[in-house]
C-alpha cells in the first residue's frame, strides 16, 4: 500500500487560511451583531437584541422588500435574456461554441464598476443617447434615463448575466438529445417539445444560475451606487454605509446576517419549488 | 419555417453580444475623444491617456494594484494547487465537506466578505493597506484556483500517477516529476485567474484597503462619484485590455491538452 499521508497534508496550509480569515470573520460578525454601539461609533461588549428589533423599523423593511423585488427581477431578466443565448450556443458547431462561450465569458471577467460606468456615458442627461436624439430633434429636454430603479435593474441584469448564460449551456450539452427527438417522432411541435422536454431537462442549470445571479445582486452596492438615484439605494447600500460613513458596525452586522438567512432561505425554497415541479413531472 | 426560427435565434443572440458589448465599446471610443464636456465627438486624440501617464497618482495606485496582484495571486496558486493536489486522494464524504468549506467564499454576497474581514482586521488591531489587501485577495481567490486546478487533475486521470509509483518512485517523486508537469498549464491557468479576480477586486478592496493603498478600481471608483471624464473612460480602458488580454491568455493555457473544454464560471 503506497504511503499518501504527506500528500493528504497539502490542504493543511488552504485550510487554515480560510479558518482565519474566512470562517473566523464570519463567526466575529455573527457575535458582532449581538453587541451594542458606543456613543463614538465603538463596540460596546454588551449583549443586545437591539440591533435585530431595528431591522423591523419600516423603512429598512421597505429597503429589504426593493432589494429582493430587484433580486428577483434580475433573476427573471437574466433567464429570459441567457436561456436563448445559451440555446443557441448549444446548437452550435464545437469550434464555434467555444468563441462564442469566451465571447459571453469576458465581460463577466471586467470590472463591475468599470461596465457600470459604461451606462452612465450612454443613459446621462449628456450621454450619447440623449445627445444623439437632441441633435436629430426628437426630444428638446434630455430624458430623465438614469439614477432610477429602471437604470438600477438594466445595469444588474447587465453585470449578471453572463452568469446564467454558463451553467444553462452546461445542462444543454449534458442534454439526453434522443428523448428529443423522440417527443417529436411522437408528434411534438417545436414549441412543445421545448416546454415538455427540453425546459425540464435542464432545469439543473436555470437553478445554478439563478442562485449565483440572485446571491450577486442581492449583496449588490457598486450598481445602484452608480447608477441609481437617491431612493435607489439597497440594503447592500446600507450595509456599506453602516460600515464606512455611520459606523454602526453592530446593525451593519444584523443587517448582513439578515441578508444572507433570507437568501439562504430564498435559495432553499427555490429548490424546494423547482424539487417539487419535478416529482409532480414524474408521477403524471 | 425551421430556418425562420433558427434565424430569429440566431439574430437574438447576435443582439445579446451586442448588447454586453457595446457599452463596454462605447466607453472605450469616448477614451479617445478630444472633448472634455460631452457626448459629441470632436476628434481622436491621446491626450488622455498621456495626462494618465503623468499623473502620480494613478501611477501609485498602478504599482499597488500590481504589487498586491503579484504577491496575491502567487500564495493564492501554491495554497491552492496543494489543496487540490490532497483533496483528490481525499474520501467522497471528505473532499465533499473539503470543497463546500472551499467554495463557500463563491456563493457568499461579496460584501459580507469584504466586512467581515475588515471587523476581523480591526480586532487585530491591523493597520488597513496592503498586507490587509493581499490576505483577502489571496482569500478571495484561491478557491477559484482549486476550481481550475481540480478540474485539470480530474481530467488527468491516474493512470500516469499509479504507472510512476509501480515503477518505483515516490509520491514526492511523482508529484515533481509527473503530476506537477502535467497540471503546469492548469497551474498557470489558475495563477492568471488569480491576478485577474486582485487587479478588478473593488468590493473587497473597498473595505479593507487604507488610505495608502489605493488599487487602480478604488481610484477609478473615487472618480466616478465625481462624474464622467475622459480620463476615466482611459484608465477604464487600460483596466479593460489588461483583464481581456490575461482571461484569453487564461483560457488558452486552460485548454492546453485538456480534453475538458468546458469553459469556468
Amino acid at each position: 500500500m503506497l504511503n499518501k499521508k504527506p500528500v493528504k497534508l497539502l490542504a493543511l496550509p488552504a485550510l487554515l487560511w480560510m479558518g482565519a480569515l474566512f470562517v473566523l470573520p464570519m463567526l466575529m460578525i455573527a457575535i458582532l451583531s449581538f453587541l451594542k454601539r458606543g456613543t463614538y461609533g465603538q463596540v460596546v461588549y454588551e449583549f443586545t437584541l437591539n440591533n435585530y428589533i431595528r431591522i423591523f423599523d419600516p423603512l429598512y423593511g421597505q429597503i429589504f422588500w426593493d432589494t429582493l423585488v430587484v433580486a428577483v427581477l434580475t433573476t427573471l431578466f437574466s433567464i429570459l435574456c441567457g436561456y436563448p443565448l445559451a440555446y443557441y450556443i448549444s446548437r452550435l458547431e464545437k469550434s464555434s461554441q467555444q468563441i462564442w462561450l469566451l465571447l459571453v465569458m469576458i465581460p463577466f471577467w471586467i470590472n463591475f464598476l468599470v461596465r457600470s460606468y459604461a451606462w452612465v456615458i450612454i443613459l446621462r442627461s449628456q450621454g450619447v443617447i440623449n445627445t444623439f436624439l437632441q441633435s436629430l430633434g426628437i426630444i428638446s429636454e434630455p430624458l430623465p434615463l438614469l439614477y432610477n430603479s429602471g437604470s438600477v435593474l438594466l445595469g444588474m441584469v447587465y453585470t449578471l448575466m453572463p452568469f446564467m448564460v454558463l451553467p444553462i449551456y452546461v445542462s444543454l450539452e449534458q442534454m439526453d438529445r434522443r428523448k428529443l427527438e423522440a417527443a417529436y417522432d411522437l408528434g411534438a411541435t417545436p414549441w412543445k417539445a421545448f416546454w415538455h422536454v427540453t425546459l425540464p431537462m435542464t432545469k439543473t442549470g436555470v437553478v445554478t444560475g439563478s442562485i449565483l445571479v440572485f446571491v450577486s445582486s442581492i449583496g449588490m452596492f457598486v450598481v445602484p451606487d452608480v447608477m441609481g438615484g437617491a431612493k435607489s439605494a439597497l440594503i447592500g447600500n446600507v450595509i456599506q454605509n453602516q460600515f464606512l460613513s455611520a459606523r454602526d458596525w453592530p446593525f451593519g452586522s444584523a443587517l448582513s446576517i439578515v441578508l444572507m438567512l433570507l437568501s439562504m432561505l430564498l435559495i432553499l425554497l427555490y429548490f424546494r419549488a423547482t424539487k417539487a415541479s419535478e416529482t409532480k413531472e414524474g408521477s403524471a | 419555417m425551421k430556418t425562420l426560427r433558427g434565424n430569429a435565434l440566431s439574430g437574438y443572440s447576435w443582439l445579446m453580444l451586442v448588447f454586453l458589448y457595446l457599452p463596454i465599446l462605447i466607453l472605450v471610443l469616448y477614451s479617445f475623444n478630444d472633448s472634455r464636456i460631452n457626448a459629441t465627438w470632436t476628434g481622436f486624440t491621446w491626450k488622455w491617456y498621456v495626462s494618465l501617464f503623468e499623473n502620480r497618482q494613478v501611477m501609485q495606485a498602478l504599482m499597488n494594484s500590481l504589487t498586491i496582484g503579484v504577491i496575491s495571486s502567487v500564495i493564492a496558486t501554491v495554497l491552492g494547487t496543494a489543496a487540490a493536489l490532497a483533496v483528490k486522494h481525499y474520501s467522497l464524504r471528505w473532499s465533499n465537506i473539503f470543497n463546500g468549506l472551499m467554495y463557500l467564499p463563491i456563493v457568499i454576497p461579496e460584501i459580507m466578505m469584504g466586512l467581515a474581514m475588515l471587523v476581523l482586521f480591526s480586532q487585530m488591531q491591523m493597520e488597513l493597506g496592503k498586507v490587509t489587501l493581499i490576505l483577502a485577495h489571496v482569500t478571495f481567490s484561491m478557491p477559484f484556483v482549486m476550481v481550475i486546478i481540480s478540474g485539470r487533475l480530474a481530467d488527468m486521470g491516474k493512470d500516469l500517477e499509479e504507472a510512476s509509483q509501480d515503477l518505483g518512485a515516490t509520491p514526492w517523486e511523482t508529484l515533481r516529476y509527473v503530476t506537477l508537469p502535467l497540471i503546469m498549464p492548469g497551474i498557470i491557468a489558475g495563477f492568471l485567474m488569480a491576478f485577474t479576480l486582485s487587479l478588478d477586486d473593488f468590493i473587497i478592496s473597498f473595505f479593507v484597503a487604507g488610505p495608502n493603498s489605493t488599487t487602480l478600481p478604488l481610484y477609478i471608483y473615487g472618480l466616478v462619484k465625481r462624474g464622467v471624464s475622459p480620463e476615466v473612460n482611459a484608465l477604464s480602458t487600460l483596466l479593460i485590455v489588461s483583464t481581456v488580454l490575461l482571461v484569453v491568455v487564461a483560457e488558452i493555457f486552460r485548454r492546453k491538452d485538456s480534453k475538458n473544454n468546458q469553459s469556468i464560471l
